[in-house]
């Protein structure tokens, strides 16, 4: 394939997904804003209340970088596990792209970046949802580091969500690791509170979770302050999507858990 | 060998032993030439979808090599993917897109940009009697028009080597023969390569030009459909005025005798 039959191949999949999350919009993007808004109300408005200040900001302004975040995580790993696991279980029209001359890079470039779109769409909503309870009012230390962060942990959650799709051999395949894995990864890793109210045990349990750091480079986007450095941060992020690119790349060449 | 040259299809010793220890293919070696409608027959089980996928990279193969004009599968898959076309035995496109949708996506997916797989979409969706179908969703085609969906759909990017796994099982007796000459005319008219898996031996015996029978994953006659159809006359069979009884009788015989 040369370049251009490549990037036809890649805007392909993309759009075919993007067509198929606006067409069942009610199940791809409105699941997310409505616990979003629970979220708010209950721990930011009711709850964060009583709780003052967290690093130094109202309480409120602390968590919904950590909402968006949750947002954007469990809805990128969400899009690509499901969308890749069904299109080779309902009606294996997976086959479709495994017979045509798009190679596996492509391929896993393509389902991610569904992801991508999906999760960047349903944080930027949750953002949105967000200004209700924050008096329409939002702190922005760095535009960039917001846009970055939201982008890269998509990607990188989109990729885990493909090697859980490429990996499940049913149903429940794809729903064990989101329930058993990355949501206590997600609630422990610093969404509503800072690392530095934690004992010291936990505080080093904490550091071994890779979502606090994604947490915390995006929180440092809105407040410009966090618990580690956006170096940190950014490191432990590109060396995810480095590993899981890897993984994909190996799993679409060899065939494992998708060719007999 | 000079690829212009080279055969459609050569398939040397290739092997296949599932992970269940069930060994599909036992050292199968096949040469479809360019332009031929080669049939694959063989009973349920035999291994002709394991070859089938083995030659479209759906199925890994334990050993053996295969080229597609003159492309070694295994050394530049994309290359040799992209002479090819497929329509599967099994319904898998996702029944919940349109038609049309899933015939220009699959022609994306071979590098085709939107503006010439719509229009090539429209005209093989009508050439195939699926005209007035293109909008609706996929789950509301009957059995017959999905199966001539999957022909459109593998023939958007214009390959050079269509491969068909049973494509008119469950398709009434009329649109069969349809398919028939839409088949006869892509082999006559564009020189499309064609292999062909059927139950049906009487089409077989219309439409191909050499045949091969496989049995437990081993090829036990190959040659034109004269020469195999005289194994009947060799074996001393019945030899009778209706041509797909005779296929049929060395069929049973080839496949029987090893059982």
């Amino acid at each position: 394939m040369t370049p251009y039959q490549q990037w036809i191949s890649f805007y392909t999949m993309v759009r075919k997904d993007v067509v198929r999350m606006f067409r069942i919009w009610v199940q791809t993007f409105l699941p997310s804003v409505i616990t979003s808004t629970l979220y708010f109300a209950i721990f930011g408005t009711i709850l964060g209340s009583r709780i003052g200040q967290m690093q130094g900001v109202d309480y409120m302004s602390f968590v919904v970088p950590g909402l968006v975040m949750l947002a954007v995580v469990t809805t990128s790993y969400a899009n690509t596990s499901f969308t890749f696991f069904s299109s080779k279980f309902f009606a294996r029209s997976i086959d479709e792209i495994l017979v045509s001359p798009t190679p596996p890079w492509l391929l896993v470039a393509g389902f991610a970046a569904g992801g991508v779109v999906r999760g960047v769409l349903v944080g930027a909503l949750v953002l949105l949802v967000s200004l209700f309870f924050t008096g329409l009012s939002l702190s922005v230390y760095s535009l960039l580091v917001i846009l970055g962060f939201a982008i890269l942990t998509a990607l990188g959650f989109s990729l885990a969500g493909l090697v859980n799709g490429i990996y499940a051999k049913t149903l429940d395949g794809i729903n064990i690791v989101p329930t058993f894995v990355l949501t206590p990864l997600v609630y422990l890793g610093g969404i509503f509170y800072s690392v530095h109210v934690l004992p010291q045990w936990w505080q080093n349990i904490t550091f071994a979770n890779p979502l606090f750091y994604l947490v915390n480079g995006f929180r440092y986007g809105f407040l410009g302050t966090a618990d580690i450095t956006l170096w940190l941060s950014t490191g432990v992020l590109l060396g995810l999507i480095a590993l899981l690119i890897a993984i994909n790349w190996y799993l679409l060449r060899t065939g494992l858990g998708l060719r007999q | 060998m000079n690829h212009e040259d080279a055969p459609a299809l050569a398939v040397r010793d290739v092997r296949k032993v599932y992970g269940s220890g069930v060994e599909a293919l036992k050292g199968v070696t096949l040469t479809v030439l360019q332009g031929d409608f080669f049939a694959l027959l063989g009973p349920n089980g035999a291994g002709k979808t394991t070859l089938i996928g083995i030659i479209t990279g759906l199925v890994n193969k334990t050993a053996g090599s295969i080229d597609v004009f003159g492309t070694d599968i295994d050394k530049e898959p994309e290359r040799a993917k992209s002479h090819l076309g497929l329509v599967g035995q099994e319904v898998n496109f996702n029944p919940f897109e349109k038609p049309i949708d899933i015939v220009v996506n699959q022609g994306g997916y071979y590098g085709l940009p939107r503006s010439i797989a719509i229009p090539r979409a429209q005209k093989l969706l009508t050439d195939l009697g699926l005209g007035d179908k293109m909008e609706v969703r996929a789950m509301e085609l009957s059995g017959g028009m999905k199966r001539r969906l999957m022909i459109a759909r593998a023939l958007i990017h214009e390959p050079r080597f269509l491969i068909l796994d049973e494509p008119t099982a469950g398709v009434d007796v009329e649109l069969r023969r349809g398919m028939w000459k839409y088949l006869r005319g892509l082999t006559e008219g564009s020189g499309i390569t064609i292999l062909l898996t059927t139950h049906y031996l009487e089409e077989a015996e219309q439409l191909a030009r050499h045949v091969a029978i496989i049995n437990k994953g081993a090829i036990v006659a190959n040659g034109t459909m004269e020469e195999v159809l005289a194994l009947h006359e060799e074996g001393g069979g019945e030899t009778g005025d209706f041509r797909g009884g005779r296929l049929e009788e060395v069929f049973l015989k080839l496949t029987k005798n090893d059982a």
